[in-house]
């Protein structure tokens, strides 16, 4: 459990004052210079050190990425570009950063610029968050104001430039690549790899692209230690880690925690339980609704860091845990995670433009049973034809919520198609079965799906 | 160089290749749907996944670089898997109507799908339906066909240089089209349909026309313009039904313009196809004989030098050797095939021919474009030129207006000859880009020549050549860019007056009693005296024929076999695709035929002797291929720079769809003019 003595974010919920003075209160901008001045190889080997791993996601070690851009310079610009485009259903966590701990992520973006080479960093922000993006802004004034960022940032020697680019409403640019297409002007497409951002990012140039989160902890890292970030947790899952609870929780919140507790610890301490009690839960998507769902029996006992859900089979993703009590449709649940999947594919890539819309469609006639036992089969296969043959990770996110459910509540399925076919006789005219391999060879046409 | 094991055989490619090449270079067959080698890649469509070994995930081969030492399968479990799957993907929402498809039988999609794809489909879900866009007279869009490759508009972008195809809509409404429903605005917008994998775009006029498998196809070469596009004439009987281009990465890649492609339904429209001659001031049918014999009577008792001869943009250079042949049996001097007075030194090849070659631009590092238009003289020289342009620090100067966007961007230096005085003494910022290029390339159009100082403009253009240092021993930056497909050739057989022999202008007014137009119709017919006795050899009625006093049906390039030299001097061979129709004949036999009947026999027989005569009149009709050359003799073509004029340079073409009389017989040319050069008035929004 963490002390209030270990928080990072200590404004988290917007009781104090976002703006500088209220910032440098909670210790930000204290002795900037000084961190900047330990140099890019100092702050870098601290950030390896402190085993921080990158908190959008995909968990990727912060302080190696930041080693991958080019020690020198070959003429082109270095770039920083921090990932706000939180679009992931049930994830909320950088928008309480950006709107009520800003100076800590413009410092932050400040010592990480620095320690790649970087003259710019800009922020795409979630077009939605509009509120977010003026505190942001409000912030990044007062610094430039203050001689903190700008010509000689802190009077480090160092120029350092902000930006705000607000995205317009694409779940795809929260994609690394895709993000820096949608930066650069053009329509959000994620770009094939390799070339990686570090090598060809922004405009061409090395680029890191970093979430909200990582590039936030780095200030306070760099001031209190890697050894003191990496105190926390377990090994390889270190470090504190902002929690997102929604669902059926008597309170939902955005909890700063260390990582590895046990999930059920986090949602009894922080949420107030599950309504209804603990054995009213059906099930927890542990990571945004792209990772598969957790059955109660796993939740449990599951701890919430990359390695425990990885070997569930699940993954910790955002770290937003959707938690679903026995009220709940599972199949419409997740239903409704292919229609937002189906809805939010770029149409780049074959399997994800293609699989996405087959899926949803699969999955609402599965809402309703309208489907064969078989289809299940085939459902699970189509998921598994997307994953890992797509350019980006959507078609993955697209698969997995399916798989878990298959995974976890195949029975539940079976029965729903089993009631349907109880109350539509076969052979009934409109009884609206699809038209399957094993029936089209029937004596009766096929009848469309909807 | 880097050595991949592609499934136990190892090869060696280049650093920087594709993983795709490297399996192409191991014999491999990779399918793919989106990878063209001759546009960007987009990686989009998966169909070539390879396994690598380390890597976690199958990979896209045509965007994944080699590296050394790495080991590729093509052949496993997963990889069949992998394109059984994106197989499925892209037939699910694929219409089932191969049978009314007309990309059935050459569809990428077809082939594939019997090769890698499974043999039912489990999709029972409803269809996407995608409504149809308007591209133009040209290009017939099914959209729902559509498999969402991006090869049309990567094509657009980067070939043919008009960013006017993009996808709108995500995901699975995922749609290409114009943004605002337009005809594309490109002259190499055909090539939409080669690029197409599947049956979404295709070719208005060949649409339900007939299947590939019923096609005759006939290697020949394009005469729209001089850039010698090869091109295969698909016929089946007595009919054209389309024409495709032939890859020739020398000449035109795989790209060739759409007057080419489409103006073959000129072949049957407004053809000559038997003799007349000319009775009580009517053209009446006749026989050969009689229209030989009428020629003869006209040619009686009149002296060689009141007989010309005037050669056409479209001929073979067997007919004009014939016709020359004969006409220096009759002893005229007065032969031309400068319809436009183009002025050339024909003393040395390099003079009037373009030097640098078509691949060369790409070698080059600076461009000159003098008085000429190459996105409508000569589109698919024009891409050669966007192609290096794309490739980076390529400055491009222009003197002239062109008339559109020429697809690069282009300092307009001047419009007038004045600019190019200034670039020789050095008062033009461009000269000393041109001076700091180490192979840069200038390049006179015909038009530029056509004028009345169009020999100070030839000798001002090699001057400046010289001087800043265009012309070396391994680098000949100085070319003439023709749009007449039969220049080089008349220049090299020498079409051209002799001693004391009248010009075009100098055969107009009554000059001659007796003119012989070969397929000649680039001049107004009135100008020819009203005494002049006018044999019109040729295909189509246009306005030579309606002058004429004996008319003799020739045939189209695609109706004989025909050798043809591009602007760069490079002799190719057409073969014949269709006969003629009715009494036409091939050129050069209607001359020999005629020769007999006067009794001043030309010797040779068969095309073979003809070709063989060819050669004897200039060796360069023997040569294969064209090897690149430098340049040795520095001293200039005649023409005094002083002399330049002071008029701005005009447009070498009027129309790009109807510029010869094929293109003009061509409904759907016209189509094209309406569209593209008589713009719809738009409502103001």
């Amino acid at each position: 459990m963490l002390s209030d003595k270990d928080r990072i974010f200590t404004n988290i919920y917007g009781r104090e004052d976002f703006r500088l003075a209220g910032a440098r209160k909670r210790g930000d901008w204290d002795g900037t210079a000084a961190i900047l001045a330990r140099g890019r190889d100092g702050i870098v080997a601290e950030m390896k050190a402190s085993n921080l791993r990158g908190r959008g996601g995909a968990g990727f070690p912060t302080g190696l990425k930041w080693s991958f851009m080019p020690k020198v310079s070959d003429g082109r610009p270095h770039y920083l570009v921090i990932n706000g485009d939180e679009s992931e259903p049930g994830t909320c966590k950088d928008r309480e950063i950006i709107r009520h701990e800003p100076h800590k992520l413009i410092e932050s973006a400040l010592i990480a610029s620095f320690a790649m080479g970087a003259h710019t960093a800009y922020i795409y922000i979630r077009g939605e968050y509009y509120n977010e993006s003026r505190n942001l802004q409000v912030a990044i004034d007062e610094a430039y104001e203050a001689g903190l960022i700008g010509r000689n940032a802190c009077g480090s020697g160092w120029d350092f430039d902000f930006f705000i680019h607000r995205g317009a409403g694409a779940y795809i640019c929260g994609e690394e690549t895709a993000l820096l297409e949608s930066l650069e002007g053009k329509k959000g497409l994620p770009r094939m790899k390799p070339p990686f951002p570090a090598a060809m990012g922004l405009y061409g140039c090395p680029t890191t692209v970093n979430n909200v989160e990582s590039i936030a902890v780095a200030s306070t890292i760099l001031r209190r230690g890697g050894a003191w970030f990496s105190s926390f947790g377990r090994p390889n899952n270190v470090g504190t880690k902002l929690f997102a609870i929604s669902g059926h929780v008597n309170r939902p919140c955005v909890v700063e925690e260390e990582l590895g507790l046990p999930m059920r610890e986090i949602i009894e301490r922080h949420a107030g339980g599950v309504r209804g009690g603990w054995d009213n839960l059906l099930a927890v998507i542990p990571g945004g609704c792209s990772v598969p769902i957790l059955p109660k029996a796993t939740c449990d006992t599951v701890l919430m860091d990359f390695d425990a859900l990885r070997a569930e089979r699940s993954g910790l993703g955002t770290a937003a845990m959707i938690v679903m009590d026995r009220s709940t449709d599972v199949v419409e649940a997740i239903a409704r995670f292919a229609r937002f999947f189906k809805h939010e594919s770029c149409g780049q890539c074959t399997p994800c433009r293609e699989g996405t819309g087959w899926m949803m469609r699969v999955m609402d006639r599965m809402v309703k049973g309208r489907a064969e036992i078989e289809e299940i089969d085939m459902l699970e296969q189509v998921t598994r034809q997307v994953e890992g043959h797509t350019i980006c990770a959507l078609g993955d996110a697209a698969a997995w919520p399916i798989q878990g459910l298959i995974r976890h509540f195949r029975p539940v399925m079976e029965e729903r198609i089993a009631a349907y076919k109880a109350a539509h006789p076969s052979g009934v005219k409109g009884a609206g079965l699809a038209p399957t391999p094993s029936n089209i060879p029937g004596n009766t046409l096929p009848v469309a799906a909807e | 160089m880097a050595r991949v094991t592609v499934d136990g055989i190892q090869v060696e490619v280049a650093n920087g290749s594709s993983v795709l090449q490297a399996c192409e270079a191991a014999g491999k067959e990779i399918p793919r749907f989106c990878y063209h080698e001759r546009l960007s890649i987009a990686g989009n469509c998966r169909m070539c996944l390879v396994e690598v070994e380390k890597a976690p995930k199958p990979v896209a081969s045509c965007g994944y670089p080699v590296m050394d030492g790495m080991v590729v399968k093509t052949d496993t479990a997963v990889v069949r898997k992998a394109r059984r799957a994106v197989m499925e993907f892209l037939l699910i929402n694929h219409p089932l109507d191969c049978p009314i498809c007309d990309q059935g039988g050459e569809c990428d999609l077809q082939d594939q799908a019997y090769s890698y794809g499974a043999d039912h489909s489990r999709y029972a879900e409803n269809k996407r339906a995608v409504k149809d866009k308007y591209l133009g007279p040209l290009v017939k869009t099914v959209m729902t066909r559509c498999i969402q490759c991006t090869r049309c508009v990567r094509f657009a972008t980067e070939v043919a240089g008009v960013p006017e195809l993009g996808a709108t809509s995500r995901g699975e409404n995922m749609e290409i089209g114009t943004y605002v429903e337009k005809a594309l605005t490109s002259e190499l917008s055909g090539n939409l349909i080669d690029i197409c994998p599947v049956g979404a775009l295709t070719s208005k006029p060949y649409a339900f026309m007939a299947r590939p498998w019923e096609l005759k196809r006939s290697d020949s070469i394009d005469v729209m313009d001089a850039v010698g596009t090869n091109i295969s004439i698909h016929a089946r009987g007595a009919e054209v039904l389309r024409i495709l281009p032939r890859t020739n990465d020398e000449v035109n890649e795989e790209w060739m313009a759409d007057k080419g492609r489409f103006s073959f339904d000129g072949f049957r429209r407004r053809r000559l196809d038997q003799p007349w001659v000319r009775a009580h001031g009517k053209l009446q049918p006749a026989r050969w004989q009689d229209a030989f014999v009428a020629i003869a009577h006209g040619l009686q008792g009149v002296h060689g030098d009141r007989i010309g001869a005037i050669a056409g943009d479209l001929c073979d250079a067997e007919s004009m050797v014939a016709l020359r042949d004969l006409m220096v049996s009759l002893g005229s001097p007065n032969l031309d095939c400068r319809q436009d007075g183009a002025r050339y030194d024909t003393t040395r090849r390099e003079f009037y021919t373009f030097n640098t070659s078509i691949a060369g631009i790409e070698e080059s590092d600076a461009l000159l474009l003098v008085g000429c238009d190459p996105r409508h003289e000569a589109p698919v020289l024009n891409a050669r030129i966007r192609k290096r342009y794309l490739a980076g620090r390529y400055p491009i100067g222009v003197i002239g207006h062109p008339t559109a966007d020429l697809t690069y961007g282009a300092e307009i230096i001047g419009d007038r000859p004045a600019a190019l005085t200034g670039l020789l003494e050095g008062g033009l910022a461009f000269a000393e880009v041109l001076k700091s290029a180490k192979r840069p390339m200038i390049v006179v159009g015909q038009a530029a020549l056509a004028r009345d100082d169009g020999a100070a403009v030839l000798a001002a253009c090699w001057k400046l050549a010289e001087s800043v240092g265009a012309l070396a021993d391994d680098w000949h930056g100085f070319n003439v860019l023709h749009h007449a497909a039969s220049r080089v050739a008349a220049l090299d057989i020498g079409f051209l007056p002799g001693r004391g022999g009248r010009s075009v202008a100098g055969m107009m007014s009554g000059g001659v009693d007796v003119l012989w137009l070969l397929g000649a119709d680039e001049f107004h017919p009135a100008r020819i005296g009203p005494d002049t006795f006018v044999i019109y050899q040729g295909h189509h009625g246009d306005a030579g024929a309606s002058r004429a006093d004996v008319i003799l049906p020739g045939a189209t390039y695609a109706e004989k076999p025909g050798t043809y030299v591009n602007t760069e001097g490079r002799v190719q061979r057409a073969f014949q695709a269709i006969m003629p129709p009715g009494e036409a004949k091939e050129d050069w036999r209607i001359i020999r035929a005629f020769s007999e009947v006067i009794g001043m026999t030309l010797p040779y027989d068969n095309l073979d002797a003809v070709r063989a005569r060819l050669t004897e009149v200039n060796p360069v009709f023997g040569v294969q291929g064209l090897p690149r050359f430098g340049s040795g003799d520095r001293s200039g073509p005649a023409g005094d720079v002083a002399a330049l004029g002071n008029a701005a340079f005009a447009p070498g073409i009027g129309d790009y769809y109807l510029t010869n009389a094929i293109s003009r017989a061509s409904p759907t040319m016209q189509e094209c003019s309406r569209v593209y050069t008589q713009p719809v008035v738009q409502a103001a929004e």
